[in-house]
């Protein structure tokens, strides 16, 4: 919330103790009652704005004492027309979703900690600790948040799961294209929801793509070529053939980019590995899944 | 501020900033249309009779709907000024809901109606002194946010007695009320300097970030104020809140270019110490932390605490520096973009040299931002690397361009690879360049181009291949990449053109196919300048000139004359003819500046033969040699702007903009930071050292917290840097 401008509360914690969110209950017993006891508004200041711990509210309780954490990567590549990648960055972020009571301390570590140098964190995360043994300590929000981000930009060559041959070939006013994918190094692991984007040039007036796997199709409005592929098969031959119609005469300048969407879960491309999570302050007795 | 998912169905207490015409900060999407309340905005609103009565019922459920509509048509921007007795006799409902409705559309209507507003005065001042301390923090808020300038004594009543409250919460918001008080009337500035003081004595850390705030809005001279509390500031600073964070790092870098040395001094002297040191060891410590130059200060910082600088030569940094240096150094890793920049604008303006390696690789983590910071941080990476390139020629691969980003961006990285290029990178760089050309990108192409020009003149040893690639361009099949390759080749030419005649033959020889008005002026300049140079050349190229004269664009105009003028001055025979019919057709061309053109109308003075006093100069005025233009990034006359201000992003000075002080000549005397009570500063002293030593369970922890084991709503304002209760660290 802002006052005059300036900030004044914008983590999720203190917001949703300040204006609790809309819940069945509280909407049936609003509407059986006329006043709600439980009001939407809430009549005390959140715990949460005086704390020294602003971020986590007091009094949460929970059934199952649970705490989930995602490890998602993305990776960032450009690769030149013959296939060689020129630049590979790997950012990556750990969406943790906290469902245990009290206030919690939690310590988690990592089998491979010397990967992460760049990072931010959330507020909560004391940093140093972190400095001197590489080790998450923090006391969670409530509910979901983002932990940390971080960058690796390596310098090894990252393994790609998939390659992508394009050839295009222009001539007059109209053109062909083939685009043929297919899948690497992908450790063992599916990769999923492939998707090629392939946004014309803007001399370009109408595509005719067909393929031998997936659904490609074109949007005339946005000038671009989707081809959804779904699952990445190892056995079929995935390519996706079209020609090209062009306003008259005028040959584009270049080739258009492809851009590849991908999605592998349970893989982290850096490597990074949590070894452990503990619990300090709280008596419940937690079991890693 | 939404939360993920989350669709409030009230609106929040949001008092809008001054001036606003509807309160624009709600977070109700229109499609709140859940079954129990009814959307709001929805098109068949109730007349303004029905919404009186429903505000005069006794149920409040009723008056919150009537409220709820209410603010519905003030933010779609429907006038409810004549709805606001029945809305202000509201003001004293216990439902706080309601009052929350309430004070919504009173701050949007007090000014209007002044007079009524005044009724609902009394309420508010009751509301101070509730012992619910939410309640007090409301009132306050409410009753600085109404401007109806009669209040303003009673405003100031109230913010002198919340600033002694016992809850922080509502000191914080006395803080806030500060800067509004003082917008509504700026006569009470002294008294408001007051507050601030008192405020400023504060050791809660809630309180901190907005009393800065404050201070930078009301009297950001008054740098006096600082002293005193400077110390605990670098100490909190951490433990503020993010914003508050950033107002302290700005604050605290002006602070530091007032009161601190410049560190770079020594950069002059050869291999002067950092530190005053009077050992070896020290020294051979200094020696490796230069060389490792990240984040490797802790060593040498243990060992300065333990002995006293002795001011002997050289130059020792002020220990309140050092602290502040040190203490900015952790917010490099916070997630919010705005921290991270403040951070490296202090390294920038107030760190020395060495040290500001640090910055670099956070820089780069935010270009993975959104688009808007990419932009914001790439403008000031490439002020940056004006200056300082080496430092992020590591990371050059960062920079790369991705098909996905927007032209602006482009130009921005493109600006800065420029700049960072060095003799090891190029060559890749230059492949990379030449993908870029053929990019379907019109302008971002012709930066490309100009890009290899820059890079040409920086780096010697590929101004050959440059040049040679540039030529090869220009039979490229993009009319843009021509002209472009022309006037970045015409540029290079002028560093070298004895060596490179026979390219100027070459692209003299393209005049006739190039059309870009832009290249082909250049190319006729090119000629005329050189024209000793190419002496078969020029002729002819005036020739085919002169045949298409009428019809050209004006540069090309005014540039066709100027090389008539110049063949004539050194090759009269064969050009006479053609000048003089050059000449004629300019004087009556429809442009004044092409008639007005000095070289025209004049020429029928000097050059016709007849020796007059100008004639003597005339090859001197045409033909002097003229020094070569020097390619330089777009970004170097940035740099005399703050680093991540507003002035920077623009390129000029913004309103409120204040510009950073040079380092005094002398800094003035540390003693006046020294705080009486300084069992504050022994607390701090001691928990550093426990920090650098002890991986032992008592190191203190990163944040702060309430003495006490448990976290209590109640008002509790316990020391800093007291453990958290009970928990030991194993």
């Amino acid at each position: 919330m802002l006052d005059n401008g300036y900030p004044l509360a914008t983590e999720s914690n203190v917001l949703k103790e300040l204006i609790k969110p809309p819940s069945l209950v509280r909407s049936v017993v609003h509407t059986i009652t006329g006043e709600s006891k439980l009001a939407n508004v809430s009549s005390t200041l959140p715990t949460g704005q005086l704390s020294n711990v602003p971020w986590r509210r007091t009094g949460v309780k929970y059934a199952n004492n649970e705490i989930f954490l995602d490890l998602i990567e993305e990776l960032d590549v450009i690769i030149d027309k013959s296939g060689t990648t020129i630049v590979a960055e790997v950012q990556g972020k750990i969406q943790a979703n906290s469902r245990l009571s009290g206030m919690p301390d939690l310590t988690l570590s990592f089998m491979n900690p010397r990967l992460l140098d760049d990072v931010s964190f959330h507020p909560c995360v004391r940093y140093k600790r972190w400095e001197s043994e590489r080790v998450l300590s923090f006391i969670p929000p409530d509910g979901p948040f983002r932990l940390l981000s971080y960058q690796i930009s390596s310098q090894s060559n990252v393994a790609l799961p998939l390659y992508v041959t394009p050839q295009f070939s222009f001539s007059g006013g109209s053109g062909k294209f083939e685009v043929k994918v297919g899948p690497k190094q992908t450790m063992g692991k599916v990769v999923e929801d492939v998707k090629l984007v392939v946004p014309m040039p803007s001399c370009v007036t109408n595509v005719n793509p067909t393929s031998t796997y997936g659904m490609p199709s074109y949007d005339p409005v946005s000038r671009t070529v989707t081809w959804n592929i779904g699952k990445l098969q190892t056995q079929k031959y995935m390519s996706m053939n079209g020609s090209v119609t062009m306003t008259s005469g005028e040959a584009p300048e270049s080739n258009p980019t492809i851009m590849v969407e991908f999605k592998i879960s349970q893989l982290a491309v850096s490597g990074l590995k949590v070894s452990r999570l503990d619990i300090y302050g709280e008596k419940f007795k937690p079991f890693k899944e | 501020m939404s939360t993920g998912g989350y669709q409030g169905p009230t609106a929040d207490f949001t008092p809008t900033g001054f001036g606003s015409d509807s309160p624009e900060t709600s977070s109700r999407n229109g499609a709140s249309a859940s079954v129990i309340n009814p959307p709001l905005f929805a098109a068949d609103y109730k007349r303004h009779e029905d919404l009186k009565s429903m505000l005069d019922s006794s149920k409040d459920g009723q008056k919150r709907e009537a409220m709820k509509l209410i603010i519905g048509m003030v933010a779609k921007g429907k006038d409810c000024a004549d709805l606001f007795p029945a809305v202000v006799k509201n003001v004293v409902s216990k439902d706080s809901e309601i009052k929350k409705l309430v004070y919504v559309y009173l701050v949007r209507y007090a000014e209007e109606q002044q007079d009524l507003a005044l009724l609902s005065i009394s309420t508010f001042q009751k509301g101070l002194k509730d012992p619910n301390q939410l309640i007090r923090a409301s009132a306050l808020r409410v009753l600085s946010s109404i401007r109806v300038p009669i209040i303003a004594p009673i405003m100031m009543l109230a913010i002198k007695e919340s600033v002694t409250d016992m809850s922080p919460f509502v000191r914080k918001t006395a803080a806030h009320a500060i800067p509004k008080l003082f917008s509504l009337d700026p006569e009470l500035k002294d008294e408001l300097v007051e507050v601030i003081e008192k405020l400023l004595k504060d050791q809660t850390t809630l309180v901190a970030g907005s009393v800065v705030m404050a201070f930078e809005t009301v009297c950001p001279d008054r740098i006096d104020m600082i002293h005193k509390n400077y110390r605990k500031l670098c100490n909190l600073l951490v433990d503020v809140d993010e914003w508050g964070q950033v107002m302290i790092i700005n604050m605290l870098t002006r602070y530091a270019r007032t009161q601190f040395a410049n560190p770079n001094q020594e950069e002059v002297a050869e291999d002067a110490p950092f530190y005053v040191e009077s050992e070896e060891e020290e020294e051979e410590e200094e020696s490796e932390e230069e060389e490792s130059g990240e984040s490797g200060d802790e060593e040498g910082e243990k060992k300065k605490k333990k002995k006293k600088p002795k001011k002997k030569k050289g130059y020792t940094m002020d220990p309140d520096h050092r602290l502040l240096l040190k203490n900015a150094k952790p917010l490099l890793q916070s997630r919010n973009a705005a921290v991270v920049m403040g951070v490296a604008q202090l390294y920038h303006h107030v760190a020395p040299r060495n040290e500001f390696g640090i910055i670099v690789k956070p820089l780069i983590r935010l270009l993975k931002g959104h688009v808007e910071t990419q932009a914001i941080v790439l403008s000031n990476i490439a002020t940056i690397s004006a200056d300082r390139c080496a430092m992020f020629e590591p990371y050059l691969k960062s920079f790369y361009i991705h098909s996905s980003d927007p032209t602006n961006i482009r130009l921005l990285k493109l600006d800065i690879i420029a700049n960072v290029a060095g003799e090891s990178s190029i060559h890749t760089i230059l492949r990379e360049f030449r993908t870029y050309i053929s990019s379907p990108d019109k302008q971002f192409a012709a930066a490309t181009i100009e890009a290899i020009g820059r890079v040409a003149c920086s780096i010697s040893e590929v101004t050959e291949t440059c040049l040679h690639g540039l030529m090869s361009l220009l039979s490229h099949k993009s009319e843009n990449v021509v002209a472009q390759s022309v006037v970045v080749i015409k540029k290079l030419l002028q560093l070298h053109p004895k060596q490179n005649k026979d390219l100027i033959d070459q692209v003299a020889r393209l005049a006739d196919s190039v059309t870009v008005p832009m290249a082909k002026a250049s190319i006729l300049w090119l000629v005329g300048e050189y024209c000793s140079l190419v002496p078969k050349m020029g002729p002819d190229v005036l020739r085919k000139a002169a045949k298409n004269f009428v019809n050209e664009s004006d540069i090309v105009k005014l540039q066709t004359v100027n090389l008539a003028a110049k063949l004539v001055l050194s090759n009269p025979k064969q050009t006479r003819l053609l000048c003089d019919y050059v000449l004629s057709l300019a004087k009556y061309d429809q442009n004044y500046d092409i008639r007005d053109n000095p070289v025209s109308s004049l020429n029928g003075l000097f050059l016709q033969g007849e020796e007059t006093a100008l004639s003597k100069y005339a090859k001197k005025i045409l033909l002097a040699p003229k020094p070569a233009p020097v390619l330089e990034s777009a970004f170097k006359d940035r740099i005399h702007w703050q680093l991540g201000s507003l002035s920077h992003a623009v390129n000029s000075e913004a309103t409120g903009y204040m510009a950073l002080s040079d380092f005094p000549a002398e800094p003035p005397d540390p003693s006046v930071r020294n705080v009486e009570d300084d069992s504050w500063w022994g607390k701090t002293k001691e928990k550093k050292k426990n920090l650098h030593g002890d991986s032992d369970s008592e190191a203190s922890n990163f944040y702060s917290s309430i003495s006490g084991s448990d976290v209590s709503g109640s008002d509790n304002e316990g020391d800093c840097f007291v453990r958290v209760g009970g928990g030991e660290w194993v």
